[in-house]
């Protein structure tokens, strides 16, 4: 069973979701693995999201909005190019891959450009394999927990 | 008429919350008058089967500071938990994880290696660490193991109250223990399970008396790099303030003496992950378009998770460093 990454595409309603929505029409294939997200502007996409979405099961994150200069609310393009170099280093400084959070434009008119980076994404994370991620949620009956007092007779425990 | 129990317990803490609370200085007779002390290593002598002997939901009010990282931890926080009728995650170490949170950036067998081996004058060929139990010839020494993570309170047992800070200002912890006593002697109802007390529901910056106007940053310095004007706000001169991201409640103090918010009181309201909310007031502020300008900038942040994360590292979405 090869593994299917996880994808979550975050995509700005007025380029990036735009120019997915070409390459639907236009029948474009690529890889099911994205599940796309609209968002008003790429500047809405806060750090938080990509960490929430790998600690929920994605094994990657993509962000799509306008090309620079282009951005509907004039600069909030430009704020995700700041934001996003930023979470990658903060991924990388954590032990995640750095390449599991990828920023591109994406025009409205650029369907097929759309469809190569998915497709291209995709095989980065495949690649890259599950993201796996320890410690997030605190078990009981943990296999390393200890009774608060031992009792005389257990056997000498070692880590 | 017996009075309600109080409880204040330590687990992975530095004893500054427990000073704090001693800090409110006269109005801890009040509080002495009030209740009677069940449990507070601190200041006296209590065992833990004291605790145990009491009825479940004896103690009245537990302040319980300190992150969960051991056996020991998390088995008097299971204790304490059905023995109170309310338990407050008191401080930063047991709301968020706090500073010893940042042990998350690394393991269990990462720090033994270190502290027990690589550490400077350290000499240790045979790789002896410390062991939960060990038998010697007088009989069986048992210490808590240590966990490969730290875990906040609210994350291990079920915690009624939140009261934040590195420590929660005095005056803070004035307030709300003279309004849990107004509360039980005058039969008032308890504010909502989850409730955040001693903080208010804004961030640092809404207390900070600093001038603030736009904000343009072209390059960040360190606190010694600058001599930083008394009343300009200090993240527009260029020095890193995590108040943005900081739930209020202190009284911005720190600001008030020229130095940055280090984010001791955890998350502002409606936040859940402080180091993401703080990266992205950053990156807002950045006064620059061009990709390579903005990664020089941004270079110049020595260490960005451990000043967005310092005290929250154990209540973030990642939980810890994943490698």
């Amino acid at each position: 069973m090869t593994f299917e990454p996880k994808i979550i595409g975050i995509l700005c309603n007025w380029c990036s979701y735009t120019g997915a929505d070409l390459a639907g029409t236009a029948r474009m294939k690529y890889p099911a693995n994205m599940r796309s997200v609209r968002v008003m502007c790429s500047g809405r996409v806060d750090p938080g999201f990509v960490f929430d979405a790998l600690a929920h099961g994605a094994d990657g994150v993509l962000v799509c909005g306008c090309h620079p200069g282009d951005c509907h609310y004039v600069e909030g393009n430009y704020k995700c190019l700041r934001r996003i170099p930023l979470t990658q280093r903060l991924l990388q400084e954590m032990g995640i891959d750095p390449k599991r959070l990828r920023l591109e434009w994406v025009s409205a008119s650029e369907g097929g450009r759309f469809q190569k980076i998915v497709t291209e994404f995709t095989e980065e994370i495949r690649a890259l394999g599950p993201l796996k991620l320890r410690d997030m949620k605190f078990d009981m009956n943990r296999p390393d927990r200890y009774s608060l007092m031992a009792e005389p007779g257990d056997k000498e425990h070692t880590y | 008429m017996t009075k309600p129990k109080l409880a204040v317990y330590w687990a992975a803490s530095c004893g500054g919350c427990d000073i704090a609370i001693l800090d409110i200085e006269e109005k801890i007779l009040a509080v002495a008058d009030f209740f009677d002390l069940a449990f507070w290593p601190c200041v006296a002598d209590f065992k833990y089967k004291d605790v145990a002997a009491l009825d479940d939901g004896a103690i009245t009010l537990t302040l319980f500071n300190g992150a969960i990282r051991n056996d020991e931890n998390f088995a008097i926080a299971e204790l304490l938990r059905r023995k109170s009728v309310v338990l407050c995650a008191f401080g930063s170490c047991a709301s968020d994880g706090g500073i010893p949170g940042m042990a998350n950036f690394y393991d269990r067998q990462a720090i033994f290696d270190y502290v027990y081996g690589k550490s400077p004058s350290t000499v240790n060929p045979d790789k002896v660490y410390p062991q939960p139990l060990t038998k010697v010839p007088e009989g069986e020494v048992y210490i808590p193991a240590m966990w490969d993570a730290v875990w906040t309170l609210p994350q291990v047992v079920d915690v009624d109250y939140i009261i934040p800070g590195c420590p929660p200002q005095s005056d803070q912890i004035a307030a709300v223990v003279g309004a849990v006593i107004d509360i039980l002697k005058n039969g008032k109802p308890l504010p909502p399970k989850g409730t955040v007390l001693g903080a208010t529901e804004s961030t640092c910056c809404d207390e900070c008396l600093r001038q603030r106007d736009v904000k343009k940053i072209k390059k960040f310095v360190r606190p010694f790099e600058i001599i930083p004007d008394p009343d300009l706000c200090l993240m527009e001169q260029g020095i890193l303030c995590v108040g943005p991201a900081t739930r209020g409640g202190c009284g911005a103090k720190c600001v008030a003496a020229g130095m940055p918010c280090r984010g001791c009181y955890g998350m502002p309201a409606n936040v859940r992950d402080q180091g993401a909310k703080m990266a992205s007031a950053l990156a807002s502020v950045i006064d620059s378009t061009d990709p390579e300008e903005i990664d020089r900038i941004v270079a110049a942040i020595p260490d960005p998770l451990g000043t967005f994360y310092r005290f929250t590292l154990a209540d973030s979405l990642l939980r810890r460093a994943q490698a």
